[in-house]
């Protein structure tokens, strides 16, 4: 067969590249299922579950678990709110609507800022906040602040927007994509047919865009599952998995934090799983219904 | 496709000023969460970095402490410039070597998926299996040079049993070899995906047109594809670029805690609690991003790629 100019060096290089791409994970997770006696390289001494028994025991001084559930916490929200707000702004988009120029280069801007730069400024923002809190506290003799308050900082105050300033971006451009390849002339046909805007986007805009949702859904719960740049300053005293796993690599010297990143890993590649798995089922759904409808042959 | 903001498939026009009013509403949680989450926290650090501080308050006022300290001595060539002017020069060469690898790498497979691969489903198949990766760990992606790169590791092994070294290589980890390496690992992905996005809109008869008057393999590449992919390429450095500059995790995690960086300087002062002198580098590091954003974007128009 006649091949492409330089067909076979290209696909060579692509080949090493996937390689290079999944070698490394590949490899830690071998080794997470190294032997007792086993060290952080090969070889393997032996074959065992027992670093994934130490970690189900947790890692001594950081409670692994208490981070892993709150990712997963964490994560759900962002996943449900990057969701719903990048399908509204997609949908609100699709017309003119004052300050859209704007609105669109403030995504983009967020987008490509130094994630370091925003962490930074959603911890100035909250300390600033803290400090006013407390001088309107002292000021007027409110118990409750003086006593009690310690920050407005949290997992889900300036965690969850620093991870919104993230997946959103991405969120809003993927929708983008959608509403540009979608068939306005159904839309047309069922306002014809006397749908309200309510009805046309339940009944008409929904059903055909809901697996591209799926994939906002699926990037939303991935982005702020990893993320660690913009978490770095802005969460407060409670971590994220990612950043006790950073941690982690300064002082960890035994396999247990390869089971550790097999399990995360783990836990993307499950997300990626059921996501494409949910797409299928959508689409088995749609072609059911339209066999359905179809005229007998 | 319109070129401002993207509006394809537009409705017809509705009268009602109800309507009307939708899509401000639809727009608000977009809008709410950038104005709290961005546009504060980036005045409150414009703010700040003219602020005095000690080392336990932050002083309102309205002085350039925090920009004089940062540059101080930096005019002082003989004394070998300042740690701010190091720093940047040292991100700095980070960033052209990664990015000249990723665009060079990112260009080649994005290349070979857009027209080596005949069949849409492998082309879509082999587009996700370089696509996954970007949905896991980043940490967890360099944690794992650790086994193939460290003394013992296997590298190291294999080249000391073949007797190409005697001695194991220290400049395999925590170097600015691992770095770039894992820089190169980590955001390739931004380099192929939008190059493979403009490679797909080139019409393959403008490739066969090229061949049929006689050009070659390269000659069409550099005359006629690499042209036509410049969008995404231009997008892609712009992704690279930012990630590298300011990053701190992957320096960090891949440097052994030796290599400087910008963001690693932001992450210290915070860890000191010096918020005005972080705020003040981090203006600094915004402004210098900006321009190089908008020297590349004087190259494409990013919104008619959507």
């Amino acid at each position: 067969m006649d091949r492409p100019p330089g067909f076979w060096p290209l696909a060579l290089l692509f080949g090493l590249f996937v390689l290079f791409l999944y070698g490394p994970t590949l490899t830690i997770l071998i080794l997470s299922f190294q032997g007792p006696e086993g060290g952080l390289t090969f070889p393997m001494r032996g074959f065992s579950t027992h670093w994934y028994g130490k970690l189900w025991e947790g890692l001594g001084v950081v409670d692994i678990w208490a981070a892993f559930r709150r990712s997963v916490r964490l994560g759900l929200v962002v996943m449900v709110l990057t969701t719903l707000f990048a399908l509204s702004a997609g949908y609100a988009f699709r017309r003119r609507f004052r300050g859209q120029g704007a609105l669109f280069q403030l995504t983009i801007a967020s987008l490509i800022v130094p994630s370091i730069v925003v962490s930074l400024g959603i911890a100035l923002e909250f300390r600033l906040i803290d400090d006013g809190v407390k001088a309107l506290g002292e000021a007027y003799g409110i118990a409750w602040i003086t006593e009690d308050y310690a920050t407005a900082m949290g997992l889900f105050t300036s965690g969850l927007g620093a991870h919104l300033t993230w997946t959103l971006p991405f969120g809003l451009l993927i929708m983008f994509a959608v509403f540009n390849r979608f068939p306005g002339n159904l839309e047309e046909a069922a306002r014809d047919l006397g749908a309200s805007p309510r009805q046309v986007f339940q009944h008409v805009v929904l059903p055909v865009i809901a697996p591209s949702l799926i994939g906002v859904a699926l990037f939303g719960f991935t982005l702020s599952w990893d993320e660690v740049a913009r978490s770095s300053q802005a969460l407060g005293d409670l971590n994220t998995l990612p950043l006790e796993l950073q941690g982690l690599t300064t002082t960890v010297t035994t396999p247990d934090i390869y089971a550790l990143g097999t399990l995360t890993t783990g836990v993307s590649v499950l997300v990626i799983g059921l996501a494409f798995g949910a797409v299928q089922l959508w689409r088995r759904r749609d072609r059911c219904l339209a066999g359905r409808q179809a005229p007998p042959s | 496709m319109s070129s401002s903001p993207p509006e394809a498939g537009a409705l017809p026009a509705v009268t009602s000023a109800a309507v009307a009013q939708a899509p401000l509403w639809q727009a608000a949680p977009l809008t709410l969460v950038l104005l709290g989450f961005f546009v504060f926290p980036l005045l409150a650090t414009a703010v700040v970095s003219f602020w005095d501080y000690t080392e336990y308050a932050l002083i309102p006022d309205f002085t350039f402490r925090n920009y004089h300290e940062m540059f101080q001595g930096c005019a002082d060539f003989s004394a070998g410039g300042c740690t701010t002017l190091r720093t940047y020069l040292s991100t700095f060469r980070l960033c052209v070597m990664v990015w000249a690898i990723t665009l060079v790498l990112g260009v080649a497979v994005a290349y070979f998926l857009a027209f080596c691969v005949r069949s849409d489903m492998l082309r879509m198949a082999l587009f996700l299996l370089c696509t996954a990766p970007f949905l896991t760990s980043n940490i967890i992606r360099m944690v794992s040079w650790v086994p193939l790169l460290g003394r013992e590791g296997a590298i190291n092994r294999g080249l000391m049993q073949i007797g190409l070294v005697a001695e194991p290589l220290e400049w395999l980890l925590f170097s600015e070899f691992s770095v770039v390496l894992a820089f190169v690992h980590l955001y390739t992905l931004f380099v192929t995906v939008p190059v493979f996005n403009s490679m797909l809109r080139i019409d393959p008869r403008l490739l066969e047109a090229a061949r049929d008057a006689g050009a070659g393999f390269w000659r069409t590449l550099w005359h006629v594809v690499l042209p036509l992919a410049k969008p995404g390429m231009v997008i892609g450095s712009i992704f690279v670029i930012v990630l590298v500059m300011g990053d701190f995790v992957t320096v960090g995690v891949m440097g052994g805690q030796q290599i400087a960086s910008v963001g690693k300087i932001i992450q210290v002062q915070m860890s000191y609690l010096q918020f005005p002198a972080a705020a003040a580098q981090a203006m600094v590091l915004l402004g210098l991003v900006l321009l190089l954003i908008i020297a590349l974007t004087r190259i494409v128009d990013i919104r008619r790629e959507l």
